[in-house]
This record gives C-alpha cells, sequence and structure tokens, in this order.
C-alpha cells in the first residue's frame, strides 16, 4: 500500500474529514463503553483486594487511566498545534483546540480521584509533591490554552497563540512523568512499566489497561465530535 | 468497600458524572450546530 493509495492529504480538507470524523466517532464511542463495562466489571468485581491498601485501592482503575490520558492528550494535541503552525493546515488547528476540553477534563480527574486515593493512604487530601504540582500545571496549562484561544478574536492569530502555548508546555509532560524519580515525592512510583514487569497482579493490571482502553476510544469520540462541530462553525 | 466507600465511590461518581456532563454538553452543541447549518 503506498502512501498515495492512502490519500492522507486528501483527509486534510475539513470537508472530506467531517463524515470519515462521524462514522469513527460512532465506532470509538461504542468501542468506549463496552470497554468501560468491561473494566468497571473487572475492577470493581473480579480484581482482588489489595493487602496494603485494601478496597481504597480500586481507585486506580480510574486514577492511573485518567492521568496518562491527560498526558497523552497533551502530548497529541501538541503535535495537532505543531503541524498547524509549520503547515497551517486548518484541520490541525481544530485538532488541537478539539482535544483540549477532553485532556483538562482527564487532568481533573487524575487530580481528583487522587485526592481521593491520597486521603485514606497517605492521610491527607493534597501535598504539594512535584508529581501532584506538576499535574495541576498541566491543568493550568489547558485551561491556557482554551482561555488564550477564546480571548482572541482572530481565529487565525488565536490559533497560532495557541499552538505556541501548546508546544511550549510539552516540556511539562516528562516533567510529570519522571517527577518521581527525579524528586524525593510522596507520591509512589511508576507500577507499570515497558522496561520491567508490572508490580501489580494480573486482573488488576488487566482492569486498568481495559479502562485505559476505553477512556482512549472515549477520547477519541468526544474530540471527533467536536472536530465536527468546529468545522460547522467555521465553515 | 471496607470503609472506604466515601473514597471510592467519590473518585467514581465525581468521575462519571464529569463525563456524562461533556457528552451532554456536546451532543447539545452538535445539535445547535447541525440545526444551524441546515
Amino acid at each position: 500500500m503506498t502512501a498515495q493509495s492512502v490519500k492522507w492529504f486528501w483527509y486534510a480538507s475539513p470537508q472530506t474529514f467531517y463524515p470519515v470524523a462521524g462514522v469513527i466517532a460512532r465506532w470509538c464511542g461504542a468501542a468506549a463503553a463496552v470497554l468501560c463495562a468491561a473494566g468497571l466489571y473487572i475492577g470493581l468485581f473480579v480484581a482482588p483486594t489489595d493487602a496494603q491498601q485494601g478496597e481504597a485501592y480500586r481507585i486506580i482503575f480510574i486514577h492511573v487511566p485518567a492521568a496518562w490520558m491527560s498526558m497523552f492528550i497533551y502530548v497529541v494535541m501538541a503535535f495537532w498545534a505543531a503541524i498547524g503552525l509549520a503547515f497551517n493546515t486548518r484541520l490541525s488547528h481544530m485538532m488541537a483546540s478539539a482535544l483540549a476540553p477532553t485532556g483538562a477534563l482527564f487532568t481533573f480527574i487524575a487530580l481528583w480521584t487522587g485526592s481521593f486515593w491520597g486521603k485514606p493512604t497517605w492521610g491527607t487530601w493534597w501535598v504539594w509533591d512535584a508529581r501532584l504540582t506538576s499535574e495541576l500545571i498541566l491543568l493550568f496549562l489547558y485551561f491556557g490554552f482554551m482561555a488564550l484561544q477564546a480571548a482572541i478574536d482572530d481565529r487565525r492569530r488565536a490559533e497560532r497563540a495557541g499552538a505556541l502555548l501548546a508546544i511550549v508546555g510539552v516540556v511539562n509532560v516528562p516533567i510529570i512523568y519522571y517527577s518521581v524519580q527525579w524528586w524525593n515525592t510522596l507520591h509512589q512510583g511508576a507500577s507499570v512499566s515497558l522496561t520491567r514487569a508490572p508490580s501489580m497482579a494480573a486482573t488488576m493490571l488487566t482492569g486498568m489497561l481495559v479502562m485505559a482502553l476505553a477512556f482512549w476510544m472515549y477520547s477519541i469520540a468526544v474530540t471527533l465530535l467536536r472536530v465536527r462541530c468546529l468545522i460547522l462553525e467555521n465553515r | 468497600m471496607g470503609g472506604y466507600g466515601l473514597y471510592v465511590w467519590g473518585a467514581y461518581g465525581v468521575t462519571f458524572l464529569l463525563i456524562g456532563v461533556e457528552i451532554a454538553l456536546l451532543v447539545n452543541r452538535s445539535r445547535k450546530c447541525s440545526e444551524t447549518k441546515t
């Protein structure tokens, strides 16, 4: 299959991307619902009680996937912003704009659920350690991106200003990820890594990965629905 | 939930409430866009 046969640039046009986005959004939305049901079943009914944290640990089935999504969405948002800035493609800027609210939502969920996990396990709702503080900065970056775009009347200038902020802010993502290694934090280190075996039971890991996949599908569905709105609004 | 119900359901409840709000806002926005542009 050659690059020519896939017609990547054909779909860069908002008009041709609009119907495709609708179809992908519907399939991803359905997949998200099924995966979420499966993930919740595994997380709440199949996974065993944790020996140290008791039932409170079940918050990880939404906390960890939400935290992953908060970082991943920001990187994807910065990627589309950079593409939009480099090639001046409207659809790229729309993708970046459409990702921001969902990224902010998952960042807030990560902070909220982390707080509800921290209280019974650490004895406090909040602590200004590197992981929590850098995640909070990520939330402010999302808010800043959306506020900046909304504050500038000229759409092209708003998109370029937002893109610059998104690209500069991406430096915060590795800081969040490596904060538990670089600094002495109350937040525990990564339980799941690509380079070593996971430090949790297989059913716990399965539930968490299924929920992560559900959040991933959900993010694609709502982002594409939002892009469709932006295409119609900017027509 | 072994005495942790407030924390577990507080986390899950707010998560799915917010996701529900996002979906409702998005469906409403899509409907308005479609009505305006057709």
